[in-house]
């Protein structure tokens, strides 16, 4: 099973990593450029207790969990 | 000129750093449900210093249905090297009724409650639904993230989840990395979690019948119905790459596995045998036993499913302090389902408040073993030809949508207050019935109302 998820993962990742290395490389800011990414709204996850009940709720109303982070259990109500 | 860059340099580049953490934590952090971590980002936390925030959720469906109160607290410490360690505490407490999954019928339908030590009665035409449904939940997770290098971070985290019936444990681990001066960041995290569930009465077999109290030889058919207590693992992988675009946007995109095995199956969740022969007098009426009992099956689920997600997210500044906020999921499994979500929130900033509507669109198709409702001839008098069947809700073709607005404001000493109100309208397709089925509602929407308070200090 692991070895399934491995060999699943691995292309994926590799392909993410020279995405990441060759077409973003021309993207980006200079560091003293990054006043507004630095801000507490820009974050990805802003509101962290917010994102962490809607995802508690939607776990139990959905057949879908994760992607933006883990997904997997921790309750009994699905 | 040049010492002042040299110095907004040195600034920006302290700025960032807790920026991107925050943005790996978030990846790694969340076992189990949602350890969504972070309190932490670039501004409001500096060294030696506590974060906090506490937030309560009410929430309230439609037509009795579920009630749930859930405080939720968070301390993030912030060491002098960059480490952070993040405690969060969450309670939670529900009441109300849940669909058992049985078809509304044009007679007055009795269940036994999950236990075994109690019985109940659902209207004709009303959805079946089990009053008892009360649950108290109590939650401990604690993460640490820490720089390796100037390139590296790791973090690590677990969780303990308890319920009367049901307890979780799980770990998680991540790496990230940081590349073209950090403005692209790779992140890999997994996460092990071990669920056990034991509910009053034991998990009920697989198919087996529904046991009638009205039944002479009840407590030996209930004893046939039940095992005892279950368990299940799950094991989730997650790889992302966040990308800075420009000063003003960012995005990510990440790939998600998650693989369960072991008890999958909702305990209290049943199907309705409905009398599929058209020449009969019961058509679409409830198949009955010997004892003139309807037959109800307790459901079967895999006892594993792989699921695979993609998740992109995108982030930008505009107009002096607004921020867009997108993001999609595509999920597909091995169940036979595949969603979308579409999450839209935009932020207007007015001073030291703001106000960010939101939309979200959610949509899947029903699983493989979805079945509204059993027909006689599969059952075919206890020698079902089918292993598995569900007709739970959540597995069915749905559709949702949530609207949602929310007030922020920042207090004159850095504390911050918001209110969020969202209301969740679901929707559910599938299969007609057929004969007296025809004339009932089997995919009652549902609607839900949600309440947050949150204080950051």
């Amino acid at each position: 099973m692991l070895n399934d998820i491995c060999s699943l993962i691995r292309p994926l990742g590799l392909m993410l990593l020279v995405t990441a290395l060759s077409a973003c490389s021309n993207l980006g800011v200079k560091p003293w450029e990054r006043d507004i990414l630095a801000k507490q709204e820009m974050n990805l996850i802003s509101a962290p207790l917010e994102a962490a009940l809607d995802d508690h709720i939607y776990f139990s109303k959905e057949a879908s969990s994760g992607g933006r982070s883990f997904g997997g259990g921790g309750c009994g109500c699905n | 000129m040049q010492l002042t860059d040299k110095s907004t340099q040195k600034k920006s580049f302290k700025k960032i750093a807790p920026s991107l953490a925050a943005a790996s934590c978030a990846l790694v952090a969340g076992s189990g449900l949602l350890m969504t971590e972070n309190a932490l980002a670039g501004e409001s936390s500096s060294p030696g210093a506590w974060d906090f925030e506490v937030a309560t959720l009410l929430y309230t469906e439609s037509d009795d249905r579920v009630q749930a109160v859930e405080p939720i607290f968070s301390a993030t410490r912030n060491f002098e090297d960059g480490e952070k360690l993040n405690f969060k505490l969450t309670f939670d407490t529900l009441t109300g009724a849940s669909p058992n999954g049985a078809t509304p019928s044009d007679q007055v339908q009795t269940f036994t409650r999950p236990s075994g030590n109690d019985s109940y009665d659902v209207r004709a035409s009303d959805s079946p639904l089990d009053d008892t449904f009360r649950d108290t939940r109590g939650s401990l997770a604690v993460n640490w993230s820490a720089p390796i290098d100037r390139e590296w971070e790791y973090s690590t985290g677990g969780y303990f989840s308890k319920e009367y019936d049901y307890l979780s444990l799980g770990f998680n681990g991540g790496l990230t990395r940081y590349f073209n001066q950090k403005n692209t960041t790779l992140n890999m995290g997994i996460s092990l979690a071990n669920d056990m569930i034991d509910p009053v009465g034991g998990t009920p077999v697989a198919l087996s019948e529904m046991a009638h109290q009205s039944s002479g030889n009840f407590s030996n058919e209930f004893a046939a119905s039940r095992s005892s207590d279950d368990s299940k693992t799950v094991f989730d992988v997650l790889v992302g790459v966040t990308q800075v675009i420009d000063k003003d946007s960012l995005f990510q995109v990440n790939y998600g596995a998650s693989m369960s095995n072991g008890y999958l199956t909702d305990p209290f969740k049943m199907l309705s045998v409905i009398d599929d022969n058209a020449s009969g007098t019961n058509f679409g009426g409830n198949a009955t036993d010997a004892n003139g009992n309807n037959i109800y099956l307790y459901e079967a689920r895999p006892d594993s499913r792989l699921k695979h997600t993609l998740f992109f997210q995108y982030k930008r500044y505009v107009n002096d302090g607004d921020v867009l906020d997108a993001s999609y999921r595509f999920l597909t499994d091995d169940w036979g389902i595949n969603s979308h979500t579409l999450d839209f929130k935009y932020r207007f900033a007015m001073g030291s408040s703001y106000l960010e509507p939101h939309v979200r669109y959610y949509m899947q198709n029903e699983a493989d073993f979805y079945k509204r409702f059993v027909n006689a001839s599969d059952y075919n008098s206890g020698t079902p030809n089918f292993s598995e069947a569900s007709a739970d809700e959540r597995l069915s073709e749905m559709s949702a949508t949530t609207l949602g607005l929310k007030y922020g404001h920042a207090l004159a000493n850095g504390h911050e207050f918001s209110i969020r109100g969202e209301y969740y309208m679901q929707t559910h397709d599938g299969e007609s019935g057929y004969g007296k089925l025809a004339s009932q509602d089997l995919y009652p929407g549902s609607d839900a109302m949600m309440l947050q308070f949150t204080y950051s200090f």
